[in-house]
């Protein structure tokens, strides 16, 4: 350590580094006093707010402060705020509200359809509503073909009742037979050709025709003369783009000798108490997906 | 060495009571004074009417509404690039003024400088000039001292009080806000903020003063660094006053009187004849004092004064010193002021090139495109439209650079659509790409977005893609 030196008055510390010197000069004193108030004010704070760790807990603190009860009453005044309009969406004519766009009750059920849809649709239907992957037999909600109809009243019934599941008696049901028992080998290769024909693939013409006989006898009950399909009974219409189990001959061959059976719950609270949705976000999700782009 | 050499490690406030001075330093810093103080607490009550669909303050800072207002420029959150663009400028200022004329923002513009002083003089018309002031200061508690000091600290709290008032004014509608803060009605947040800001003010300015630039303050280190020997500041001619002594008789004695003058005026209560210090804010106040007094002796000015360190030496051994603009304009403040005014210019021609309408695109990407039942490809995108006009416009979309993208906007059979004024739509739009076409086999196809306002036929666009059947 280098000698003190004094510099008007103030000592040096002694330290020096290239020959910059430190100036010794005192903290002004309220510096300290304000050091000491932190740490008061810091002992203070750890009585007035949860903060001492226990085993289980923390201390609660003098002002019940909670983050959690802050929590649950913004929800409170949310849930308050919003309930002259779950009120009028639970009973909402969805078809007027879908036509009336600017509307603020259209606002809340599309923005809360997008949220009751991610936490209870997605997994399925995929988060972006366009079937998880396709052909895996998860519709793509925001194309513009429908097994079931695709008015926001049909979506509404389809979200409340599900697909194919013994919750409700009103469940959309249909069930195509497995022609692999009940046709030849042969004539389930020709009416293939002749399904795959009807949305402009590449066919072999005489299986084609061969299999327009067989597509008449045993298919057009349902799918339709020409290959329509039917919203009724849920039967997919034939002659478009859109396969829901895959569109090459292989996969239509396996739906053809197998059949498929694709359920979805009944997701009304009439049906299922734990889990179900209330009217208001039935109506709510049905809006949403009516809006995604494919809604009739 | 034994523990009562150590010094202590905590000092107590030396109190600094400021004598009043006269001079032309302190003149310029009363004119400043008025002139920042003004264009502080009047801003906010300058009417700019804008139509009837914005407000009609000139300068309005609009959290709730995200929208700043300058006279006839309205700043949106997009556009914060223009604040700092300001800050830039602002910082390159500091560099350019501290290298040139050293710490000219401390001693002059700095609004605890400006504050302080206020308080300093409200603190003088009350209590007296420095002398009274001491002695106030030292005498014991009586009706006197009470009466004094309760109208002092009165004043200040006035004062605070319209400095806080005058900060709210500038984030809502300065009349509509002042009668609800006197009718009582204003927001709870209105009345806490003043609250706050009057403390701070009467704190920082009537109470802390000097001990905010020494200890709490960060520029006095940072400028200290950003100066150099050809840096105009303010210093103690040494070779010239030393050896000071009091007295008619001048034999072997310096120009300095030891009047002590320049330590009673200075308002950081320093003296100057110690040399540069971190404490000195170059206020100006002691050449002042200093030149009052060398002229009543019959002494030349210019014991303390405004010099360059370089030139110090020059003088100390006998030489001129270099003029004054030979110190300014030099390559290093040249340099900072190019710098400066490049990032104005920009600033400036960004201003007048900006269009009143925006867009910007977001491709969805989940999924990147839906096959329709037809074949067709589709491809969804969200557009922010923003109208920055004052009235409600009809602005048509459309799709350029292939033939065979069709656009559709959601919801609506039309290719327009209305947004309102001064505000943003957000608006999903569908482009389809027919069953067979280029684009909807291709994994990506560029193309560009059009918004057009139909009414000053004004248009903007943003590219994008599209993705085909490939980008699967």
């Amino acid at each position: 350590m280098s000698e003190k030196k004094d510099y008007n008055g103030v000592e040096t510390t002694g330290h020096e580094w290239d020959g910059i010197e430190e100036l010794n000069n005192p903290l002004p004193r309220w510096w300290v006093w304000v050091f000491y108030a932190t740490i008061v004010w810091g002992i203070g704070y750890t009585i007035a707010y949860p903060a001492w760790p226990g085993i289980k807990n923390s201390t609660a603190g003098l002002l019940g402060f909670s983050t959690r009860a802050n929590v649950a009453a913004d929800i409170a005044a949310v849930n308050e705020q919003n309930a002259a309009l779950v009120t009028e969406l639970a009973s909402a004519d969805l078809v007027a509200l879908v036509d009336n766009r600017d509307s603020e009750l259209y606002s809340y059920a599309v923005n809360g359809g997008r949220a009751i849809f991610a936490a209870n649709c997605s997994q399925c239907h995929g988060s972006g509503a366009n079937g998880v992957a396709e052909g895996n037999g998860y519709p793509n909600l925001r194309d513009d073909a429908w097994l079931w109809g695709g008015t926001v009243d049909e979506i509404a019934f389809t979200v409340s009742h599900g697909i194919r599941n013994e919750q409700s008696l009103d469940a959309r049901w249909s069930e195509m037979p497995a022609f692999g028992e009940i046709l030849p080998q042969e004539e389930v290769e020709q009416v293939v050709q002749y399904v795959l024909s009807l949305s402009g693939n590449e066919t072999e013409a005489a299986l084609v025709e061969a299999g327009a006989e067989v597509y008449d006898i045993n298919c057009s009950a349902c799918h339709g003369v020409e290959g329509l399909g039917d919203t009724f009974q849920g039967a997919p219409n034939l002659t478009d783009a859109i396969w829901l189990y895959g569109g090459d001959v292989e996969s239509v061959t396996e739906t053809v000798m197998n059949s498929r059976f694709g359920v979805m719950p009944a997701w009304s609270q009439d049906f299922n108490e734990a889990f179900g949705l209330t009217a208001d976000e039935v109506n709510a999700v049905a809006v949403y997906v009516h809006q995604l782009g494919g809604g009739q | 060495m034994s523990s009562t050499d150590e010094p202590s490690l905590y000092a107590k406030r030396e109190p600094v009571f400021p004598r009043k001075v006269k001079g032309k330093f302190r003149t310029l810093k009363w004119w400043i004074m008025a002139v920042t103080l003004g264009i502080y607490y009047l801003t906010p009550w300058i009417r700019w009417d804008r139509g009837p669909a914005l407000p009609d303050q000139a300068v309005l800072i609009d959290m709730a509404n995200r929208r700043f207002f300058f006279f006839w420029i309205e700043i949106w959150p997009h556009e914060f690039y223009f604040i700092a663009g300001l800050l830039i400028m602002a910082g390159l200022g500091l560099f350019l003024f501290t290298s040139a004329l050293g710490r000219v923002w401390c001693g002059y513009t700095c609004p605890q400088t400006v504050w302080t002083d206020l308080f300093v003089l409200t603190e003088r018309w009350i209590e007296g000039d420095r002398n009274a002031r001491v002695r106030l200061w030292k005498q014991k508690w009586d009706g006197k001292k009470i009466r004094l000091r309760l109208q002092k600290y009165i004043v200040w709290a006035l004062i605070g009080l319209a400095t806080g008032g005058a900060w709210i004014f500038y984030f809502a509608d300065a009349p509509t806000l002042l009668q609800n803060l006197v009718t009582g009605q204003a927001h709870p947040i209105a009345y806490t903020t003043m609250g706050i800001l009057t403390f701070t003010t009467v704190f920082m300015g009537g109470i802390a003063r000097e001990q905010v630039c020494i200890y709490a303050c960060p520029w006095p280190r940072i400028q200290a660094a950003m100066m150099d020997e050809d840096t105009i500041t303010i210093g103690y001619r040494e070779w010239r006053g030393e050896p000071r002594g009091k007295g008619k008789a001048r034999d072997g004695l310096g120009d300095c009187i030891d009047c002590n003058a320049c330590v009673n005026v200075c308002p950081m209560g320093i003296d100057i004849r110690d040399g540069q210090q971190l404490a000195c804010i170059t206020c100006g106040l002691c050449i002042d004092a200093c030149d009052d007094m060398m002229e009543k002796v019959g002494k030349p000015r210019g014991l303390i004064d405004y010099f360059t360190l370089r030139d110090e030496e020059v003088e100390r051994a006998g030489g001129t010193a270099k003029h004054i603009y030979r110190h300014i304009f030099r390559p290093r403040t040249m340099l900072y002021t190019a710098l400066w005014a490049a990032v104005g210019l920009v600033l400036v021609v960004a201003l007048f090139i900006r269009s009143e309408i925006d867009l910007t695109v977001r491709p969805e990407r989940n999924p990147l495109f839906d096959q329709m039942s037809d074949g067709s490809v589709r491809n969804t995108y969200e557009l922010r439209i923003r109208n920055m006009t004052g009235d409600d416009r009809p602005f048509r979309i459309t799709v350029s650079g292939d033939p065979m993208l069709f656009l559709q906007i959601e919801g609506t059979p039309y290719e327009t659509v209305e947004v309102g004024a001064d505000e943003m739509l957000i608006q999903r739009v569908y482009v389809t790409a027919p069953a067979g076409s280029e684009a909807s086999e291709d994994a990506r196809t560029d193309f560009r977005i059009w918004v057009e306002d139909l009414e000053s036929n004004e248009r903007t666009y943003e590219d994008t893609h599209f993705n085909g059947l490939e980008s699967r």
